[in-house]
């Protein structure tokens, strides 16, 4: 009787269960095959364009007071480059360090930590949103990336600024990269920061320098910086989508 | 039969006919049903980016000096085993099998919310958010379209906003569902109040709002009005609320499906599919409404 029961009960939640794992299934084919990515992806085009035409080429990310700052602020990514060169830089105080910045620029031009740290500082304390859903509010201090853009006078062809670091990301010893577009390259909150919470950058943080580019998640925030090149595209550096995580499927355009 | 009918619906106190009517517009039919479909991956993919970083604070930062106020894990219990634990506020569950660890092609996995609810059903982040802001699109543009036709067609004011006699009759409908007593006749072709105020909260209230905190945890919306998310609690607030609304949400599907299954649920389907809706017939043996 009670088998009786059950059996068509037992049946409809098999059934269930199928069509469930049929529709998750096909999800996950969705999901790995080639062409539905792509359909997916002009949701992020479409975001892109609206977030531009809503907010100004310039508008500011919040700026928080100290009270609001994170007892201690998180290290993202890398925590540590595994990188030799990197290491024997760090022992001796980023002494040797220098940042390069060439590519379609007037005059390519290096710049030691001294001679960032000499230059106009911008401070603020902002917020840093990383694409896992978690935020930590930070103090930072920096060169202002459009002051060292003035002095490498970029050309006219030049689109993106690309950042070239020092932590390796994979077995066959991949460094970061990133890029952004001048539209971020120029805003007044794109800093190259060397201070965090009025200290020296901490290596889990990116010392000696990273970027803050405020209006978009953390992954677009190189740390390790070695070396800046402007480009007119993006498709010869990495696997051609602008980045690192870029080209492990993240969107170029991180404003969400 | 015809006579019967005809004799009956010119006295008001015999049986009414049944009849069937159009129901629900084109445009209403088409975007509910993806509205259903958007709503399934939104929930899906939404729940998959949280696996990212399963916990949930209050305020402007994740990392405020205060405890989240809800997470999950796994953790080593006593007798040594891993189990997966919830804590909302202060107190912390046992939830292996579903929150903070399951099985995943038979193997346990420490994660927050289980492969069968999530898009995609294993942990990939990136992947998660491309269905996510797809669908989030569409789930504008597709609200964008009912709002429109239902404001021009006046099917909001018409079916939608609650009548004088409506406020009346709102504990007598209270006290009707909790009896699943559904109206007949002609009073099954209206919605009955709560419906209506049910309906009007989704529309004007929690859909709002999930668009809200969604675009409070964009970082370039947030430039919009330096400060403005901080009207809502701040943006780890925005990213609770998110996700408090989207489980409101789907407390209103279950009860909508569960009202839709015990009041016809066949008729109710054709209506949504057709537009056409059946009205039974009335015999004067049952209680007057």
């Amino acid at each position: 009787m009670s088998a009786a029961d059950d059996s068509p009960r037992r049946l409809r939640r098999n059934l269930l269960t199928a069509i469930g794992g049929m529709l998750l299934g096909g999800c996950d084919a969705l999901s790995r095959s080639e062409w539905f990515p792509r359909i997916l992806r002009t949701g992020e085009n479409l975001s892109r364009r609206v977030q531009h035409a809503v907010t100004a080429r310039k508008s500011m990310a919040q700026e928080f007071t100290e009270h609001d700052l994170s007892p201690s602020f998180r290290s993202n990514g890398t925590a540590n480059p595994d990188d030799a060169a990197y290491q024997a830089l760090a022992q001796d105080g980023f002494v040797g360090w220098q940042l390069q910045v060439d590519g379609l620029v007037e005059q390519p031009m290096a710049f030691s930590l001294q001679q960032l740290r000499a230059m106009r500082s911008r401070v603020q304390i902002t917020r840093h949103d990383c694409v896992e859903g978690w935020s930590a509010i930070g103090k930072w201090k920096g060169v202002p990336l459009a002051d060292v853009l003035s002095l490498v006078r970029p050309t006219a062809a030049a689109r993106y600024v690309v950042f070239h670091c020092a932590d390796p990301m994979d077995q066959v010893g991949t460094k970061y990269y990133e890029s952004i577009d001048m539209e971020d390259a120029y805003h007044p909150q794109t800093i190259l920061a060397y201070e965090l919470n009025d200290a020296v950058l901490p290596i889990g943080n990116g010392a000696p320098l990273r970027v803050r580019i405020e209006r978009q998640l953390g992954y677009k925030m190189a740390k390790y910086i070695m070396r800046l090149q402007l480009v007119d595209s993006v498709a010869a550096i990495g696997h051609g989508r602008g980045g690192y995580w870029e080209d492990q499927g993240y969107e170029w355009y991180a404003g969400i | 039969m015809l006579e019967a009918g005809a004799e009956a619906s010119a006295k008001p106190d015999a049986a009414a006919p049944g009849y069937s009517y159009y129901r629900h517009a084109l445009i209403v039919r088409l975007t509910h049903w993806i509205n259903a479909i958007a709503l399934a991956i939104l929930l899906m993919s939404g729940l998959q980016i949280f696996n990212a970083h399963p916990s949930l604070s209050w305020g402007k930062s994740s990392y405020s000096g205060r405890a989240p106020i809800f997470e999950t894990g796994a953790a080593i219990a006593p007798d040594g085993r891993t189990i997966g634990t919830t804590r909302i506020f202060n107190h912390t569950f046992n939830t292996t099998g579903v929150l903070g660890l399951s099985t995943d092609g038979g193997r346990a996995v420490a994660k927050g919310f289980p492969s069968w609810i999530t898009i995609p059903s294993f942990q990939w982040l990136a992947m998660a958010r491309r269905w996510h802001f797809f669908f989030a699109w569409l789930l504008v543009i597709n609200g964008f379209v009912y709002l429109t036709f239902s404001f021009l067609s006046r099917h909001i004011a018409h079916d939608l906003l609650p009548t004088r006699l409506d406020w009346h009759s709102i504990g007598r409908s209270v006290l009707d569902h909790l009896r699943f007593r559904h109206p007949s006749g002609a009073a099954a072709a209206r919605y009955n109040v709560l419906q209506k105020l049910t309906y009007l909260a989704v529309i004007f209230v929690l859909l709002p709002l999930m668009l809200l905190t969604g675009w409070a945890m964009s970082p370039r919306l947030d430039s919009l009005q330096a400060g403005w998310v901080d009207l809502i609690g701040g943006r780890q607030a925005a990213r609770t609320l998110h996700f408090v609304v989207a489980w409101t949400l789907v407390l209103f599907v279950l009860v909508h499906v569960f009202e839709v299954l015990i009041s016809g649920v066949w008729n109710n389907l054709r209506s949504m599919i057709t537009g056409r809706y059946q009205i039974a017939p009335e015999h004067s043996s049952r209680e007057a409404p």
